[in-house]
């Protein structure tokens, strides 16, 4: 197996932090600013990438720990990390809770008396609860971090197969990924239906981020940077933006071949449908050829604020979805104009950045000033976080 | 959907054009209402001077009335019934409802073929999604009602037009609506029927400042307004899609 780069790659970091901050503008519902992110544009969005980026991370991290500590200490680690995102999650929850229970109690319109029935689950709180803690009940945009956790939960058998037959692995990831398919696996959700984001399906990009890691990049990169590569990726994305643009404007609809249609719709996010897959394959294709990574750029002022959020992606992530909230929050309450919009979203991303700088140099300075643990202890920290 | 910038650009340049005839709080985008798709057998019916439609829809179909009626006699579906009869004189118009909360389409789906025998209308006008998506019912399941609920409609002899979700900002977090929209617009395309735009004309209203959609009020005076725009605009709509055009219609749509 070919061996695996010591340095951190900047670009991973770069591409999840500005991968956390579509999440948030994308979260914030009626936000005009959102019109900037990827998923107008083409069949994937910002969650491809950032599963993608935690599954390379992840391989990154832990796969060296359990080449040198072995699988016990290796596992324990990850599923400290997967606990981590558990109690951040119950976190957010707490926090969603108390605006529902707000809105619930204050909102009243005869225009809305089928949507406020959403609230009704506030009547009992007994189940609701229990359920929200068992990752059954997951309110709306709160569904990245169950995923993330169930990843991580099953990750340490599959980073001890990866690092010992890679194919193996990817070929095992990607069967769970067709069985899916087949039998319609899906875990389910309270009180009915399935979870948004199904693990069968977006396990293959966690896993093949994993094995792009642990060598499986460097095997594929005279493929990658073929020009027959990159023109079909380019071509790709053409004909999704095409696609996209017939959402937006109506009246192309009609230029849609119906065979064409017919064939691609209903494009699931929920199983991650091959054509998501496809576009994101393409966009990383498209940023690998033009974002080498030894770009200069990488380590320059401009790129920092994205790429110090993606080093403490779950921190920002858990920021950038409570200020989702307030965000849509201030909307409601304050105002809905598109300047307000266009502060709340600038705003939120420039808090985003604050505190993932905060951690940052918290970091840092527990690691200099002799903190809680000498640094020898925690090894995973590769200068920032899985 | 996200059409808001679009809408507001075309309206400042000046080519959202306008219902003149309609009071100034109706006034959206054209193309919110336009529709490829034509209503042939309410064509017929129109020609032949007698017209029912029935409105089958949830909670949003319907308003509490004063004092705890139903409400029937200001909900969109009878001012659908006003605007339609005022915009076809000499046509005899009559609407009638199969409206009740907390239904999902499949649930409305089960009661459509007793409700078609037995007012034999020339248009369904089905409104549906909200509750689907606030019970995080299965997308595919949701779309399979909505197909079998057009197939079950033409095969009675009656045309199609569906309303999505309004546009509700305080619960726009807790909602999931997007899927639902989308899949009901691709089944809508498959069967090349109209979709009554209801989330983007309200989102605009809202925008634009037609409407107050955030207050919080026990008073009905906003809710009847907003259905009896929408009860117009869907009369529009249908009056459009129904007139016949070149080529000729002659069913095989």
């Amino acid at each position: 197996m070919a061996p695996v780069p010591t340095e951190r790659d900047l670009r991973l970091d770069l591409f999840r932090g500005l991968a956390l901050w579509l999440i948030f503008l994308d979260h914030i519902p009626s936000n005009a600013v959102s019109w900037i992110t990827i998923r107008n544009y083409g069949f994937s969005d910002a969650t491809e990438i950032f599963v993608f980026i935690s599954g390379y991370t992840a391989a990154f991290v832990y796969g060296r720990a359990m080449r040198q500590h072995g699988f016990i200490v290796a596992s324990a680690r990850v599923l400290k990390r997967a606990w981590q995102i558990y109690i951040a999650h119950v976190f957010l929850l707490a926090i969603y809770l108390a605006e529902i229970a707000y809105v619930a109690n204050s909102f009243d319109n005869p225009l809305y008396t089928e949507e406020m029935g959403v609230l009704d689950f506030l009547k009992n709180p007994d189940v609701t609860i229990l359920q929200a803690l068992l990752l059954k009940f997951k309110p709306v945009n709160m569904d990245i971090l169950p995923l993330y956790i169930l990843l991580l939960a099953w990750f340490p058998p599959m980073l001890w197969l990866l690092l010992r037959a890679p194919s193996i692995a990817l070929l095992a990831s990607a069967s769970l990924y067709a069985l899916m398919w087949l039998f319609e696996w899906n875990i389910p959700a309270y009180p009915s239906g399935t979870w948004v984001f199904n693990p069968f399906a977006w396990q293959l990009l966690f896993v093949f981020g994993a094995w792009c890691a642990l060598g499986g990049a460097q095997n594929l990169s005279r493929w990658i940077h073929s020009k027959v590569v990159v023109g079909l990726a380019i071509a790709y994305l053409v004909f999704a933006f095409a696609i996209a643009m017939t959402w937006y404007f109506p009246r192309l609809a009609v230029f849609v071949p119906k065979f064409v249609g017919e064939a691609i719709y209903p494009i699931d996010k929920t199983n991650l449908d091959v054509l998501r897959i496809i576009h994101f394959l393409a966009l990383a294709v498209i940023t690998v050829a033009f974002v080498p990574r030894d770009w200069p750029a990488l380590k320059s002022r401009i790129f920092w604020p994205a790429i110090v959020c993606g080093q403490h992606s779950l921190e920002t992530f858990c920021i950038g979805v409570f200020l989702s909230f307030a965000g849509h929050f201030v909307f409601t309450e304050v105002s809905n104009r598109v300047f307000t919009q266009v502060v709340v979203s600038f705003l939120g991303i420039a808090i985003m950045v604050a505190v993932a700088a905060l951690i940052s140099w918290y970091r840092q300075a527990e690691r200099q000033g002799g903190g809680p643990r000498p640094p020898a202890a925690k090894p995973g920290y590769a200068g920032g976080d899985v | 959907m996200k059409e808001r910038l679009l809408l507001l650009a075309l309206l400042m340049l000046g080519s959202g054009p306008v219902w003149a005839e309609q009071p100034a709080e109706c006034r959206v985008a054209e193309n919110l209402l336009e529709s490829s798709f034509r209503l042939p057998r309410v064509t017929r019916a129109i020609v032949a001077k007698h017209l029912t439609v029935l409105v089958m829809g949830a909670g949003s179909s319907q308003l509490p009335g004063p004092n705890g009626s139903n409400g029937a006699g200001n909900a969109y579906p009878v001012r659908l019934q006003q605007a339609l009869a005022q915009q076809l004189p000499g046509v005899e118009v009559k609407v009638t409802t199969d409206v009740k909360a907390k239904r999902t389409a499949a649930e409305m789906v089960k009661g459509l073929p007793a409700a078609l025998s037995a007012s034999k209308p020339a248009l369904l006008v089905w409104q549906t999604g909200t509750v689907d998506a606030m019970l995080a019912i299965d997308p595919d399941q949701f779309s399979h009602a909505l197909d079998k609920g057009i197939n079950i409609a033409h095969s009675a002899g009656t045309d199609v037009v569906l309303i999505n979700a309004q546009y509700s900002p305080r619960t726009e977090s807790m909602i999931a609506l997007g899927t639902y929209a989308e899949d009901m617009r691709w089944v809508a395309l498959q069967h090349e029927v109209p979709v009554f735009d209801r989330f983007s004309i309200m989102k605009l209203w809202g925008e634009l400042g037609t409407f107050d959609l955030y207050s919080a009020t026990k008073k009905l005076d906003i809710a009847e307004r907003v259905h009896d725009c929408i009860g117009r605009l869907l009369a529009d709509l249908v009056i459009t899609a129904a007139k016949p055009e070149e080529p000729p219609v002659n069913g095989s749509r």
